[in-house]
């Protein structure tokens, strides 16, 4: 019954258009040049959206020298580099980046003294030693110090570590920079562990099973055979660290008193790169003054640091990759 | 002593720094656990006593006592809105060119370090990109609308890594079983590639907002002040009536952006406030957070290749 009704239908279309081969094929033709258009046209919308990242970059790049190439025609690029003072705002000003770097340099130093020793062992201890339930619950608990929003980290710093530093050293001042370091030290270790424990997990079993065959404890299995094995990883886990740490900003702003101060001593109060930045953006600047202008330079500054890591850790990638 | 006990000896020494080592370990971990005991402790003790329904539905105000954090978390969430509005077609679209669609060529090889190089970009210089690109340039202003489109670049990197790793792990049979249906590349991606990776999807979408909410210096850096005590207008009310789009172009502030301002003054009535607002802000990333853990567990188990 149904099938002579399709009959009958298709029966239908045939005697009311006349079809013959070569239309259909026509027709054929038709559809799958318009569904190839379409399929075309979605690509290109696709890529476009991918492409948005370069675009980013190239923003980023353009607004960075295009304001600071007004800056350096004020201020030329030799005296920005070497100048041992920072005061931009006085009437009387100087640029010297020295300064700014200064802070950034002592703040990730006693952040990384923290973040690199602690996440190491960590990520040894995770890898290597902790059983697959300790793992499971420990790790995540872990990775939420990454999930807290580093303005509070600054809060914590500058109303809870600084006063109990202050118990053991009262002669710390109020803004200093260790407090912030330390802070910053402790939000960083799960970049490292995370990244570090991965690569040592990518080691394959049989390299550790040969050292064991050999009468080596675990202890000196994870020393001498996973962690060399595994050090491209781990070098690239640190560089993580380090950027992160140079770019770090609230903390530092909240925490280490914002004073440009040409030093690497911790007890201090110090300016930052970025806290910089932050300073300057708390004001109301005119755009186009030259302090509006020295953001940018600073900026840029920040930038060509954080790239010149980022090439450290793809040449240490890639120098120390094991290919098993 | 014989050769054996020698050996025992040796044996034990060596197991010694095993034990050694595992103590030292659990030291590690527990001076990062501990650390965030201290952190919700103290938050918690300064900041739970100013915890009140008059403290979500107030403005800030010069008086500690009576000041709340109804603009900053009105604020925080349309920022969020545009934010996602904005990240989510732009990632998805870019991870699904990339994992399906681009060819071994230069073009996808700059993409990709540009992706790769963008998740190492400091947040601040975002900031700075949005400053001379969305404020100066295209005349946005400091507004919400500026603020959603920085974050959105700034978790692009991340939305769009978390979706390549959902595709990616899409076996390809799925592919070719469509395919063999004579289904356009476009079919399959949509039909079939984006349901199932939906909740891996889902997932960097919700880590990425999380890690949004959180940001303060990019916004601080465009110039968003820290003092409002209104919010944006609401889309045709008020007099004259605001257009359905005026919320975007408004002034507005956020969660960060309050707690740094309650922080950085030296009264110490007001850093209660910032621990209570912390607290608030700290519910709110970690519960997304927590939300993400569990979608991504209660989703996986439900599909089996």
């Amino acid at each position: 019954m149904r099938m002579s009704q399709t009959t009958t239908a298709t029966d239908a279309t045939m005697s009311s258009v006349p079809m013959d081969g070569s239309a259909k094929l026509a027709e054929y033709a038709r559809t799958k040049a318009q569904r190839k258009r379409r399929e075309r046209a979605i690509e290109m919308v696709l890529l476009l959206a991918a492409c948005v990242s370069v675009f980013t970059t190239a923003g980023i790049v353009y607004i960075l020298v295009k304001e600071s190439l007004v800056f350096f025609a004020e201020v030329p690029l030799w005296t920005f580099l070497t100048d041992t003072q920072w005061t931009p705002l006085f009437s009387d000003a100087h640029f010297g980046i020295m300064v700014l770097m200064a802070g950034t340099v002592s703040s990730s130093l006693v952040a990384l003294s923290i973040a690199i020793p602690l996440g190491t062992i960590i990520a040894i201890y995770l890898s290597e030693f902790a059983g697959h339930k300790t793992r499971e619950i420990l790790k995540p608990i872990l990775e939420l110090l990454s999930g807290v929003p580093t303005i509070i980290y600054g809060y914590f710093a500058l109303l809870f570590v600084t006063p109990l530093l202050q118990k053991i050293y009262p002669d710390l001042p109020g803004f200093n920079v260790l407090s912030a370091g330390i802070v910053m030290g402790i939000m960083i270790i799960p970049y490292v562990s995370s990244l570090s424990e991965d690569a040592m997990r990518a080691v394959p079993m049989s390299l550790r099973e040969g050292s064991y065959a050999m009468g080596a404890t675990r202890f000196q299995t994870a020393v001498n055979v996973v962690v060399p094995a595994a050090f491209s990883g781990i070098a690239s886990a640190y560089i993580l660290g380090i950027s992160r740490a140079v770019g770090e900003t609230m903390i530092l702003a909240v925490a280490a008193g914002m004073q440009p101060n040409l030093s690497l001593n911790p007890l201090e109060p110090a300016a930052t790169i970025t806290s910089y930045i932050v300073q300057v953006a708390l004001g109301d600047l005119p755009h186009g003054s030259v302090g509006y202008q020295t953001i940018f330079a600073a900026g840029l500054s920040l930038l060509v640091l954080t790239l010149c890591f980022n090439l450290l850790g793809h040449w240490l990638r890639r120098r120390f990759r094991e290919v098993y | 002593m014989n050769r054996t006990d020698e050996l025992r000896a040796l044996i034990r020494k060596h197991k010694r720094w095993d034990m050694i080592f595992g103590v030292v370990g659990l030291l590690a971990l527990s001076v990062g656990i501990l650390t965030l005991v201290a952190l919700f402790v103290d938050m918690a003790v300064a900041g739970i006593p100013r915890l009140s329904g008059d403290f979500f539905t107030s403005f800030p105000s010069r008086r500690a006592a009576q000041a709340g954090i109804l603009s900053a978390w009105v604020g925080s969430i349309l920022v969020m809105l545009v934010t996602a509005i904005a990240a989510v077609p732009l990632g998805i679209a870019g991870a699904v060119y990339l994992e399906e669609y681009a060819r071994k060529n230069l073009l996808t090889d700059i993409i990709e370090i540009n992706i790769t190089n963008l998740a190492g970009v400091p947040s601040i210089i975002y900031g700075l990109l949005a400053l001379g690109l969305f404020v100066y340039t295209f005349g946005l202003g400091q507004s919400i609308l500026t603020a959603g489109l920085t974050l959105a670049l700034l978790i692009l990197p991340i939305v769009i890594t978390t979706t390549r790793e959902a595709l990616r792990s899409i076996p390809q049979h799925v592919r070719e079983a469509a395919y063999a249906c004579g289904a356009s590349k476009w079919q399959v991606v949509n039909h079939h590639l984006l349901p199932y990776s939906l909740p891996g999807i889902l997932t960097g979408v919700i880590i990425g907002l999380s890690r949004a909410i959180g940001e303060t210096a990019p916004i601080i850096t465009i110039g968003a002040l820290t003092f409002i005590a209104f919010l944006p207008p609401v889309p045709f009310t008020g007099e004259p009536a605001a257009g359905a789009f005026d919320w975007l172009f408004s002034p507005f502030t956020v969660m960060p952006i309050q707690i740094f301002n309650w922080t950085s003054r030296p009264d110490p009535s007001f850093h209660q406030n910032a621990a209570a607002a912390s607290f608030v802000l700290v519910f709110m990333t970690l519960g997304m957070n927590a939300l993400a853990i569990w979608l991504r567990y209660r989703l996986r188990k439900n599909i089996k290749w």
